[in-house]
């Protein structure tokens, strides 16, 4: 789960972590107000969960409380594009209004998970503001990586290993270790895969702050994480997506026009690859997972219908676990609520694989039987030429 | 012959009085595997569907001699279930529990690598996987049983239903398998690609290795350096996710691109350099094994 700058910014300074001053508003009134408590000067951030906010204009320094207020007139409701949020953009709903601060440097920090050791692994890195992975592609040993066992937590040496490499000295280094060992305890105490400081702002006068800060969650541990459960935004959601998750259905919309509904992630990745092999694209991706009942097929279906741009469905289930006959019956009790006007192409395999044909068959739908997956592919994308 | 699992198992089952764990066990015991023991903390002293259930792996360990254990625990307290089974000395644990917080696999994890350093031989197999079979033998999962049958193919996925499509694929050839093991979706588990292909490469039984990769992580880069410099049997590979959009989670919590790191793209390069028979669809994954054996 994703969460915007502001809501990571007040969890990492419940753990110490040296964040500028600020307050997040949705109101241009409100914004003069905070502008004026911070001194008059301040930045105003657009709140997207997408990165590039500044390069699409959603970063602004107010020279004053009036100026804050006229930024934020402008960036609140604009429909911010950046590189990340792909040509639709997103609709901003608040900004955060911070200190403006003399910046001496901008460097980066990051923690995530290393997969290959099975460890949490800081990175840091002298080029501020810049993707990591563009640094990394550049110049890979510009980032120095320390893995870190979470029970032992972030020692010193470490810490001083970091802030040597990050090129710091002085006040500045001194500040530094603790704002590492709050970073990696915040890190793990929240069950985050991510925490990443980019920038990390070096003041003139040697301070040591997070100027941006971004923070994902493991969605498995939110569990024991109300808190941070309650920060998540819909808004910033695709909303059939949001729909698929409260059936418990794992649904990620994409571009094509086929339609595809499948068990087990695995396979629903292999079938979007297999209409791309056929010359078709994927319109989404499904997972009905392994123990679906009617219900959840029934709004699978619903969803995958409710994409404008669907032309074609392909159904695809090796039933192993999943019964056939459950398959059968929530797509034909789908399509008896809300009509069927496209093709839908079916393949269907394992547990009473017989009796789903059947049930198909005698739906007297319009539906296509297909015997393997590549015939199933074929058919899917001929059906939307 | 096969690997890890076979006739001579001893299974426990965390987790058994449940409905999944009921029903799973049930149909392991009816594909002939011997499960001897339940674990259900409270429940010690019962007996369910005619199976012994004790309080504790320990218990159930010394009792029934039991020597693997299939996890059927909420995502809360799976790897605690994990930890308790291997703190017993279980040889094989697989857990099918999909959804366990990364940062208490990390910790599973560290114990299991503690024990094994103190002399132990504990394999966790998982977690959110499938589990592991020995075609005619033992089956300890949640894998359909009849469409597998005995023979030389050994099978690695990371997929759970993909690995049913290359099992069915390659029984509908006439191609039976030694042991296929779903080592599952997590961007944490326990075994890896390379242990398989280790264990896989030393069995006599074994004479040609399907592997099933996904998108995220650098698993699959790693097996095609391991195969290029220690393995000598044909291997066949697909990679699912040739299509998916960088920065999304595709269902399983590791099936991820992020950073430009972990595409399908780079692994099939990687695969195929290592001199693997890497197939675009996984339609093909069956007839491309046949003619890899020259059958």
């Amino acid at each position: 789960m994703k969460v915007h700058e502001y809501q990571a910014k007040s969890i990492l300074a419940r753990y110490g972590v040296a964040v500028p001053r600020g307050e997040v508003t949705d109101s241009p009134a409100d914004a003069r107000e905070i502008a004026k408590g911070l001194g008059g000067r301040a930045v105003v951030k657009a709140q997207i969960h997408a990165g590039g906010r500044g390069k699409g204009g959603g970063v602004k320094l107010a020279k004053d409380p009036e100026e804050a207020f006229a930024l934020a007139k402008a960036i609140l409701g604009m429909t911010l594009v950046t590189p990340q949020t792909g040509p639709a953009g997103r609709v901003v709903q608040k900004i955060l209004v911070e200190e403006a601060l003399d910046i001496d440097r901008e460097l980066y920090l990051g923690v995530t998970l290393d997969r290959g050791r099975g460890l949490p692994s800081v990175m840091a890195s002298r080029s501020g503001g810049m993707e990591i992975e563009e640094v990394a592609a550049k110049d890979p040993n510009a980032i120095v990586r320390e893995a870190v066992d979470p029970a032992l937590g972030l020692f010193p040496f470490q810490a001083r290993k970091l802030a040597f490499a990050l090129g710091l000295s002085g006040d500045a280094f001194r500040k530094a270790l603790p704002f590492l060992q709050a970073l990696f305890r915040a890190y793990v105490d929240t069950d985050a895969s991510l925490a990443e400081i980019n920038p990390l702002l070096v003041t003139k006068s040697g301070d040591v702050l997070a100027l941006d800060a971004k923070m994902t969650f493991d969605d498995n541990a939110l569990f024991r994480h109300p808190d941070i459960k309650e920060m998540r935004d819909l808004a910033e959601e695709d909303p059939l997506e949001v729909e698929a998750s409260k059936y418990g259905l794992n649904y990620i919309k994409l571009d094509g026009n086929v339609g595809c509904m499948v068990n087990g992630a695995g396979l629903a990745m292999a079938t979007m690859d297999l209409v791309k092999l056929a010359g078709g694209e994927p319109a989404n991706f499904l997972d009905v997972g392994g123990g679906a009942n009617e219900e959840q097929v029934k709004n699978a279906f619903r969803i995958i219908l409710s994409d404008k741009n669907v032309r074609a469905v392909l159904i695809n289930i090796f039933g192993g676990i999943m019964r056939c006959d459950i398959i059968a019956k929530g797509v034909v009790g789908a399509v008896r609520e809300m009509g069927l006007s496209i093709p839908v192409v079916v393949r269907l395999e394992g547990t009473n694989v017989d009796l789903g044909k059947q049930l198909l068959r005698e739906s007297g739908l319009k539906i296509t039987p297909a015997d393997g997956l590549s015939d199933a592919a074929r058919k899917v994308v001929e059906s939307v030429r | 012959m096969s690997i890890w699992v076979g006739k001579k198992t001893r299974l426990l089952v965390q987790g058994l009085t449940g409905r999944e764990g009921t029903f799973h066990a049930l149909a392991c015991r009816e594909y002939g595997t011997q499960v001897v023991a339940g674990v259900t903390p409270g429940k010690g002293g019962t007996k369910h569907e005619g199976i012994p259930v004790f309080d504790t792996v320990a218990q159930a360990v010394k009792e029934t001699g039991a020597d693997a254990s299939m996890i059927f625990v909420p995502p809360p307290f799976a790897a605690d279930a994990v930890v308790e089974a291997a703190d017993a000395g279980v040889g094989i644990i697989a857990c099918i529990t999909e959804g366990i917080p990364t940062n208490d696999m990390i910790r599973a994890k560290a114990f299991l690598a503690e024990k094994n350093a103190g002399g132990a031989a504990v394999r966790l197999i998982g977690p959110n996987c499938p589990g592991i079979i020995t075609p005619g033998e033992c089956k300890i999962g949640i894998m359909p049983g009849r469409i597998h049958r005995p023979g030389t193919v050994g099978v690695i996925s990371r997929s759970g239903t993909l690995t049913y499509e290359a099992v069915d694929q390659l029984t509908h050839l006439g191609l039976g398998q030694s042991t296929v093991i779903g080592i599952g979706g997590d961007p944490v588990n326990g075994t890896s690609f390379i242990d398989c292909l280790r264990a896989f490469g030393d069995d006599a039984g074994t004479e040609a290795v399907i592997l099933i990769g996904e998108i995220g992580g650098m698993a699959e880069e790693e097996a095609a350096c391991f195969v290029a410099g220690h393995f000598r049997k044909p291997v066949v590979a697909f990679i699912a996710g040739q299509t998916a959009p960088p920065g999304r989670r595709m269902g399983h919590a590791g099936a991820i691109i992020a950073g430009g790191r972990g595409t399908a793209a780079d692994k099939m390069k990687a695969l195929e350099a290592a001199g693997i028979a890497v197939v675009k669809s996984p339609a093909d994954l069956g007839v491309r094994m046949k003619q890899a054996l020259g059958r």
